[in-house]
């Protein structure tokens, strides 16, 4: 199994606690994402997975613990944290395109205004990343026009352009048509191939067992189980991930 | 005095029309640092510093809750006579920018609030992916948050350019030759059209602000942002 050693640590998450009023959505989180690794994690819905997701670039504050990035420990606020942020790509659930720019816009933004990279550039540079996903032919329009499953992938190459160390994925496929999740998620595999580091919060067993290095299994806001995808799906090691699993597989 | 109802007004025609060009002036000068005054509040009342949120609703609170005369009288008597404050040689120039500080301090507060309810219409998302990015606060308000929330309050703002229109007249509390001054003291030269003069002058009010109610329906229309 890929467990993160030492300096090859990309996120060091240890001892983070999260909470939301009453309610402790993150219990003593210790987790290693290696670079290169995808690290994929399910749960039953409320157990932390998008909190988790969201506290590696600080769209969440936590309580208490430490998150360290690329060796660094996470800036609170102000430029440093944008720079974090700049280096950790994020995928929402719902896209969150920019609803006011066309596609290639999206895509050249961040390079723009935060890598401060020449228009003429970061436009290149989008209509590459765009034709790798797909979406090329469709640059110009604005993102109410296009599918969802077009539309998240728009936000994998928004996320790709700023050159990312790591992407974080908050349930991409979940807001899809069902005919729509094969097309993000190809896209996905193919970036796993590439050696992209990936958290994903996902529930698409196949896209876990295809590209997934590690699975990470939470429940109530802890982590449970981690393991192979093929040793998490085939031999479970908690009672808890048993039965979560036998909900999802069996229908 | 001939020429019937309508003679006063023909006659006095250059008088109005210099009247409603000193409206029209006052309306897009105070209009514009309005503009700009009510976004840098807005800026402030979403802004992570406390500091700047707190000074921003205490500005927002008193001007919206300050009748507009009372804002006027203050800048023409209060800064222009008690603390001297001078923009011109010419007391009637002067006079003027103290009520276009005035319209414009009063009307920040409006707009302020327009631009907010603006930002409220913006998904969360929107500001979360673009902090995602790695934008400031300030990135992500001029290229994300206020170009949709501008969009969404198009008509809300045309409103407020109409309103302002009609605010206009209250700079002839402080001697400002604004149309209502002008109508006021042909009231007295013309006592026998009053009644004419006054259709006049509401006719050219409307003038001014119908179109603009079309143009920003319209405008609305154009840019609002499909979700």
């Amino acid at each position: 199994m890929t467990e993160a050693v030492g300096s090859t640590s990309l996120v060091r998450l240890e001892n983070v606690n999260k909470h939301f009023g009453a309610l402790h959505v993150l219990k003593d989180i210790d987790l290693d994402i290696a670079r290169g690794e995808v690290v994929v994690a399910i749960g039953p819905s409320g157990a932390g997975k998008s909190t988790l997701c969201r506290v590696i670039n600080r769209l969440e504050t936590i309580d208490s613990g430490t998150i360290t990035f690329d060796g660094q420990s996470l800036a609170v606020e102000g430029r440093a944290l944008a720079r974090l942020r700049s280096e950790v790509g994020m995928v929402f659930q719902s896209f969150n395109l920019f609803a006011h720019k066309t596609i290639l816009e999206n895509v050249t933004l961040g390079p723009i205004k935060v890598r401060k990279i020449a228009r003429p550039e970061a436009e290149k540079r989008g209509m590459e990343l765009l034709e790798r996903v797909g979406i090329a032919s469709q640059a110009q329009k604005y993102p109410a026009q296009l599918s969802g499953g077009q539309q998240q992938r728009v936000a994998i190459a928004r996320a790709l352009a700023m050159d990312p160390k790591m992407i974080l994925f908050d349930e991409p496929t979940s807001a899809l048509d069902p005919e729509m999740v094969q097309e993000v998620l190809d896209v996905m595999i193919s970036l796993a191939r590439d050696g992209m580091t990936m958290l994903v919060v996902t529930h698409e067993m196949g896209f876990a067992r295809r590209a997934a290095n590690r699975v990470v299994f939470m429940a109530d806001g802890a982590v449970v189980e981690q393991n192979t995808p093929d040793e998490f799906f085939t031999n479970p090691g908690t009672d808890r991930a048993r039965d979560f699993l036998s909900k999802i597989l069996t229908h | 005095m001939g020429g019937g109802a309508l003679g006063a007004l023909i006659e006095e025609f250059p008088v109005i029309l210099g009247a409603f060009w000193l409206t029209i002036r006052l309306t897009l000068a105070s209009a514009v640092v309005a503009l700009v005054l009510g976004t840098v509040l807005a800026a402030m009342r979403v802004s992570p510093f406390g500091v700047l949120r707190g000074a921003a609703t205490v500005y927002v609170n008193t001007l919206r809750n300050t009748p507009l005369t009372l804002v006027i009288v203050f800048c023409g008597l209060g800064l222009g006579l008690v603390l001297d404050v001078s923009f011109s040689e010419s007391l009637s120039t002067n006079y003027l920018w103290l009520s276009i500080i005035g319209l414009s301090a009063y009307t920040a507060a409006f707009v302020c609030e327009a631009i907010r309810s603006g930002i409220n219409t913006v998904p969360v998302g929107q500001a979360e992916a673009a902090r995602a990015l790695g934008l400031t606060f300030t990135q992500n308000l001029r290229f994300v948050v206020l170009p949709q929330a501008f969009r969404a309050i198009i008509a809300p703002l045309g409103s407020l350019l109409i309103a302002l229109t009609k605010n206009t007249t209250v700079a002839a509390a402080i001697g400002v030759a604004e149309a209502s001054l002008t109508m006021k003291s042909l009231f007295e030269q013309h006592q026998d059209s009053v009644v004419a003069i006054f259709f006049g002058f509401a006719l050219a009010f409307l003038v001014l602000t119908l179109p603009t109610g079309l143009l920003f329906g319209r405008l609305a229309r154009w840019l609002k942002v499909a979700r």
